[in-house]
């Protein structure tokens, strides 16, 4: 359950920003996951209308864009979609790939009053 | 909580100091002061409100790995050869610590941090060797951060040119993705939890430099497939190194030991003149 501590993360960085950039309240927050980063998104859901009580993200919208899994393959040069760390090549067996996306773990934007 | 630098969020404790000192490297650049409060907030005039959108581009674990950079430092300066321990509950983590030190200590300073969710018992087994340990206890938290490492740093008092070991809480899965400042996580196996492990928790072996595969005394009695173990660990890390050890016995541990100084060497060679022993 470590989306708990990813989601105090969340609500440092934002506390952090309300005082460089003078707002007082958050209504939404979009936050970037990847596919392969491990990260259980409903737990992220549900840890982040806790740890966000009583601060300034307080009843915040969490808006979570998830982004795929995709990796080059460095037998047959193709760029594929992958869903785990060890998938091999769909177009030719091979592993490991090189992974290019899906590692993320951001906070993009947030709606700031 | 202190929004500041994380303390108080959970009911982390660190034995044998104030957890909130906050002498540590790392300088808060601002004073703890919740500059919006509730009485802001709530004089805020409905329907006044202009919103609008920050573009932040930062990532969760920034915070984390802004620590875990300043205890890299403090570690590389101080020729200090610190390891992450990982493993699920039970696999031999805190035995293969006070082999370790009880066969090792003669030859080189060593100091252990210990992270479970509650008690002192491992820290009490590890003091029990005589060497010098700090208990962290993270709660419901499921792993250690960079940050209660920093804040255990400042009242273990490891020694230069020493070896640290950080045993993380036992879990295979959240330790992974919080780095400590180590120069290396080091996976613990035990032939007991089954061969599929590294498949089942890719993340952990993926993140790991070396797997100690443990009890490999009670292999006589069980089903367990070694080779196989090791090419699922491969396919998930290809570069991934792999002992096979009993802690219990001691059987395998001299193969552990030598990396243990061959690591330690290249880092005593690579960390500034003043600090050679
Ligand atoms: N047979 C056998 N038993 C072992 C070996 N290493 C550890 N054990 C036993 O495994 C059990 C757990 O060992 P610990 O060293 O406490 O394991 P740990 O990983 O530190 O456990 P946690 O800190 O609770 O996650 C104990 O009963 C040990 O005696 C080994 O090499 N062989
Ligand atoms: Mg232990
Ligand atoms: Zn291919
Ligand atoms: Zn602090």
């Amino acid at each position: 359950m470590h989306e708990m501590s990813l989601c105090e993360g969340v609500v440092q960085l934002i506390e952090d920003q309300t005082r460089k950039q003078g707002f007082t309240k958050v209504s939404t927050v979009w936050l970037e996951i990847g596919a392969l980063a491990g990260v259980e998104i409903e737990a992220m859901r549900f840890s982040f209308d806790a740890v966000a009580k009583d601060t300034v993200a307080d009843g915040a919208r969490l808006e979570i864009i998830e982004i795929a899994g995709r990796a080059r393959c460095p037998a047959c040069k193709q760029t594929v979609q992958v869903t785990a760390r060890y998938d091999a090549c769909p177009e030719c067996g091979h592993y490991p790939l090189e992974i290019l996306a899906g590692e993320e773990m951001r906070i993009s934007e947030l709606e700031v009053q | 909580m202190c929004t500041t630098c994380g303390c108080g969020q959970g009911e982390t404790k660190i034995e044998g100091g104030q957890h909130h000192a906050h002498d540590h490297s790392h300088e808060h650049e601002h004073p703890h002061t919740h500059a919006f409060g509730h009485g802001v907030m709530a004089a805020h005039a409905p329907g006044v409100s202009q919103s609008r959108i920050l573009r932040i581009e930062q990532d969760i674990l920034s915070k984390n790995n802004a620590y875990a950079a300043d205890n890299r430092q403090q570690f590389a300066a101080r020729g200090m050869l610190v390891l992450n321990l990982v493993s699920s509950p039970g696999s031999g983590k805190t035995t293969l610590l006070t082999r370790t030190l009880t066969d090792m200590q003669a030859e080189v300073p060593m100091a252990v941090i210990e992270g479970d969710q509650q008690t002192v018992l491992d820290a009490e087994r590890i003091r029990a060797t005589g060497v010098k340990a700090i208990q962290i206890n993270t709660g419901k938290g499921c792993h250690l951060d960079a940050h209660m490492v920093g804040h255990a740093l400042e009242n273990l008092q490891a020694e230069d040119n020493s070896m640290l070991f950080i045993e993380n809480v036992g879990n295979l899965v959240c330790p992974a993705s919080f780095d400590l400042g180590e120069a290396h996580k080091v996976v613990i196996l035990s032939v007991t939890e089954g061969e599929d492990k590294p498949l089942k928790y890719p993340d952990m072996f993926h993140a790991a430099d070396l797997m100690l595969l443990n009890k490999t005394d009670l292999l006589p009695h069980l089903n367990f497939d070694v080779e196989q173990c090791i090419a699922h660990a491969q396919r998930v890390n290809p570069g991934i190194r792999v002992m096979q050890v009993s802690a219990s016995s001691g059987e395998g541990m001299r193969n552990w030991y030598d990396w243990l100084r061959a690591t330690h060497r290249m880092i005593l060679d690579s960390a500034p003149e003043a600090m050679e022993a």
